[in-house]
């Protein structure tokens, strides 16, 4: 074994042709998150486009579910402040930020409240609950699962709504808030799949 | 040589004060330092290996003579699944996180992973999985039926996992460890890959990264698209078992195909997940040890990534028996056949680098030779496998639980222990003996071939797998008992192993920051490497910055 011996912290320089620029690793990691999270959503609308009309027993989706249609064009126009959102706290406009913020926010609360009054009722007046059958087993689950993020998200942007309220945010934060908002961009494209898939195919 | 001040004081602090025992002990606990993370990540899976190892020798004394009753059917069964759930979820994903975790911010030349913070919860939740599992010894039953460890398989395959075949808690231990080690290694992966895609030092383009991120990074997206679904279908097990949701529920309508499904659709690529940071050594370490640069460093970065996609397509190869006709037969017995092309590559791509070369036989490269010979039976097992007609006759039967053993021990864990030997005096600053690594090779080698070889043989005879016991005379005794006899020996090996660790630690000659004249920039900074990695942040021309440095005259971009 040829051991050479150097000083025991080598220099290592190199010329560097171009200006070294890489990725901000915020944006990278949600990326990853959401490769991530998608594989999951995946496997639960496999799961439910298999079990389309498998049930034993009822009742079937096209006795009970209804067009969500008021709390889907909420959810995805709060996609749209979020991102006015983001360009508002680039230009320091934090007063505009913090107003797309809270319209964002009340916004995912009203799709939020759409989905309990539908689970709501589809518990108490359809007597559907997640042990009546396939279609209520896949039906709670996958929607549940998008509410879980739904819920997620909207405990981070209220915090972020908290910290511009008390003037914390600032503009050197969008990059942050940028990925905070691809979060949620995300959960709105799940909705568009879910929400095809639970109440246009599957019904 | 310039240093910054500040950073000797930093090193002064960290280095020579002497601390009360606690303070180390705090340190280690809230640990965010990528190196201290992976040693963690490697002492926790090898604590599991030795309980996994010790597990499996239980059940080959089980089976080394006919008509035995040292263990009964059910303890049986709680050995087999607890066995291969730890060796896979707590030895392999771990231990090779580990050694990625220490690894590849050297290797980029940063300074730590991209998301410390995130690095320490995912080890921590990892861990806290482990011992999850094994708390259901104690908790599966009710504290008062001690002894109900999951019995169901490390495949789970339902309805064995429903309420009526499985009463009691052992399942849903079973379910979420591997739920919590899933995300575990979810967060472990997507750092990794923001880490490799960001924290780049300078100059290092991708094409001029070494293979062993490279690797890192295609197993870290497998991670994605293979655990994640597997994560789902936990949930999906734990809906039913806890709020009598049907998804598997055959009387209901659910299926039992449809969980095999979810399950090799995360466990077909999960082989990959562990096989590619066993390549990723391969091609640090056989290098070195020729003398010559990699060859076919491009092709060797395409085939990993195809491996990585084609592997995402052929899960239905465990599930040929459960009758998908003939259609579905065929594509995935064509697309098992097409991963052997970019793995063929491989191969050859390492023949060639040994090829020609000054080959050192010194011990990393000893068990780099045995992984490749090894890798190849396997795969040629594998090939018979994936043949529909001939996997009717051998599936569940001990020919596969050889082959997969000749991928799991004979590659990968042989390529594990090269990478302890190579980098050891990198993480220790001390070199490990090399008669010690003799003994280990060589009563490793000779007992996992007395193992696995042996061990296709009864599988051809007709020996089912996960049966407890069988019958005299059927032509299965001896060879089960050479078997068992094979396992003793490994586990032999191992314990030098572990001796040797330790005594090193102590006793090992002096490394230096370069022992083995290497070329990639982990070799640069002192062994072991200080809290921040490198004292000013690197700037790289080529593959082999060290190699540049060494031989002005011959620089490594001729070779690119
Ligand atoms: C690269 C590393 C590999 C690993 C770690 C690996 C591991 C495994 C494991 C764990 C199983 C058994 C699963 C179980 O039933 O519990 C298995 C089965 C199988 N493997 Fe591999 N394998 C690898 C490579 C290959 C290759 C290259 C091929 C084919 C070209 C292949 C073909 C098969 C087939 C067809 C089976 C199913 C056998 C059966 O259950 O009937 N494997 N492998
Ligand atoms: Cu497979």
């Amino acid at each position: 074994m040829t051991t050479i011996t150097t000083a025991s912290r080598i220099p290592i320089d190199g010329p560097v042709e171009t200006p070294w620029k890489l990725p901000y690793r915020g944006n990278v990691g949600m990326a990853c998150l959401i490769i991530a999270e998608s594989a999951i959503f995946i496997i639960f609308v496999v799961a439910y486009i298999y079990y389309i009309g498998k049930s034993l027993s009822g009742p079937t989706p096209a006795q009970v579910l209804e067009l969500p249609i008021f709390g889907t064009i909420c959810l995805l126009s709060s996609s749209i402040f979020v991102h006015f959102a983001v360009n508002n706290l680039r230009k320091d406009n934090l007063r505009g930020c913090t107003l797309n913020l809270a319209a964002t926010v009340l916004l995912g609360t009203i799709f939020l409240a759409t989905t309990a009054q539908e689970w709501y009722h589809l518990i108490h007046d359809e007597g559907l609950t997640i042990k009546t059958n396939l279609f209520g087993t896949t039906y709670y689950s996958l929607v549940g699962l998008h509410a879980t993020h739904v819920v997620v998200g909207l405990i981070m942007l209220s915090l972020t709504l908290g910290l511009s309220l008390t003037g914390h945010v600032k503009e050197e934060h969008s990059e942050k808030l940028e990925v905070l908002s691809l979060y949620w961009h995300f959960v709105d494209a799940v909705w568009v799949v879910v929400f095809l898939v639970v109440y246009v195919i599957g019904r | 040589m310039t240093t910054t001040p500040v950073l000797e004081a930093i090193d002064e602090t960290l280095e020579t004060q002497g601390r009360p025992p606690l303070n180390v002990i705090y340190e280690w606990l809230t640990t965010v330092d990528h190196k201290k993370i992976g040693l963690m990540y490697i002492v926790y899976a090898l604590i599991f290996l030795v309980i996994a190892g010790f597990e499996a020798i239980l059940m080959r004394i089980q089976l080394a003579i006919p008509n035995n009753h040292f263990v009964s059917p059910q303890v049986f069964n709680q050995l087999f699944t607890m066995h291969g759930t730890t060796m896979v979820f707590f030895m392999g994903m771990p231990i090779l996180f580990g050694m990625g975790n220490y690894l590849v911010p050297l290797m980029i030349g940063a300074r730590d992973m991209a998301f410390p913070r995130l690095n320490a919860f995912s080890f921590w939740i990892s861990a806290f999985a482990g011992l999850l599992l094994y708390f259901s010894y104690i908790g599966g039953s009710g504290l008062y039926a001690a002894g109900s460890a999951p019995d169901v398989g490390w495949f789970a395959y339902a309805p064995l996992t429903s309420k009526v075949f499985s009463p009691g808690h052992s399942t849903d231990y079973w379910t979420l460890a591997v739920f919590l080690s899933g995300v575990g290694s979810i967060g472990t992966a997507l750092n990794i890959v923001t880490t490799i895609l960001c924290m780049r030092c300078k100059g290092m383009k991708m094409s001029r990264m070494p293979l062993l991120p490279w690797l890192y990074l295609v197993m870290s997206g497998l991670v994605f698209v293979a655990v994640s679904p597997l994560t789902a279908a936990q949930i999906m097990l734990t809906l039913d078992r806890y709020l009598g949701a049907h998804f598997f529920d055959t009387q209901a309508g659910g299926s039992a195909i449809l969980w095999m499904h979810f399950f090799w659709i995360f466990g077909h690529p999960e082989v990959y997940v562990l096989v590619l940071p066993a390549f990723a050594f391969a091609n640090e370490i056989i290098p070195v040890f020729s003398r010559k640069a990699m060859f076919g460093y491009p092709a060797m970065v395409a085939a990993s990534v195809s491996i990585g996609f084609i592997s995402l397509s052929v899960w239905a190869h465990h599930m040929f028996t459960a009758g998908l006709g003939p259609a579905g037969n065929t594509f995935f017995v064509f697309a098992t056949m097409v991963i052997s092309v970019p793995t063929g590559i491989k191969i050859f791509n390492w023949l060639a680098t040994i090829w020609g070369g000054k080959i050192i036989f010194a011990v990393p490269m000893m068990f780099m030779i045995a992984f490749l010979f090894q890798f190849l039976i396997a795969g040629l097992t594998g090939i018979m496998l994936s043949a529909a007609p001939f996997n009717w006759q051998l599936s569940a039967s001990y020919f596969v639980v050889a082959h997969f053993h000749y991928v799991l021990v004979g590659a990968i864990v042989f390529s594990l222990f090269s990478a302890f030997y190579f980098w050891y005096p990198k993480v220790t600053g001390r070199m490990m003996s090399e008669t010690l690594g003799k003994w280990h090779f060589w009563l490793f080698l000779i007992g996992f071939h007395l193992t696995f070889d042996f061990m296709h043989v009864p599988g051809i005879l007709g020996m089912p797998r996960r049966i407890y016991t069988y019958e005299a005379g059927r032509g299965w005794d001896t060879l089960n008992f050479i078997v068992g006899v094979g396992a003793i020996f490994q586990a032999a090996g191992t314990l030098v192993l572990v001796y040797n660790m330790i005594h090193s630690y102590y006793k090992g000659k002096e490394a230096g920051h370069d022992p083995w004249d290497a070329w990639t920039l982990e070799w640069s900074v002192p062994s072991p490497p200080p809290s921040y990695n490198f004292a000013i942040e690197p700037t790289v021309s080529s593959r082999r910055p060290l190699w540049d440095i060494k031989h002005p005259e011959d620089p490594d971009a001729d070779y690119e």
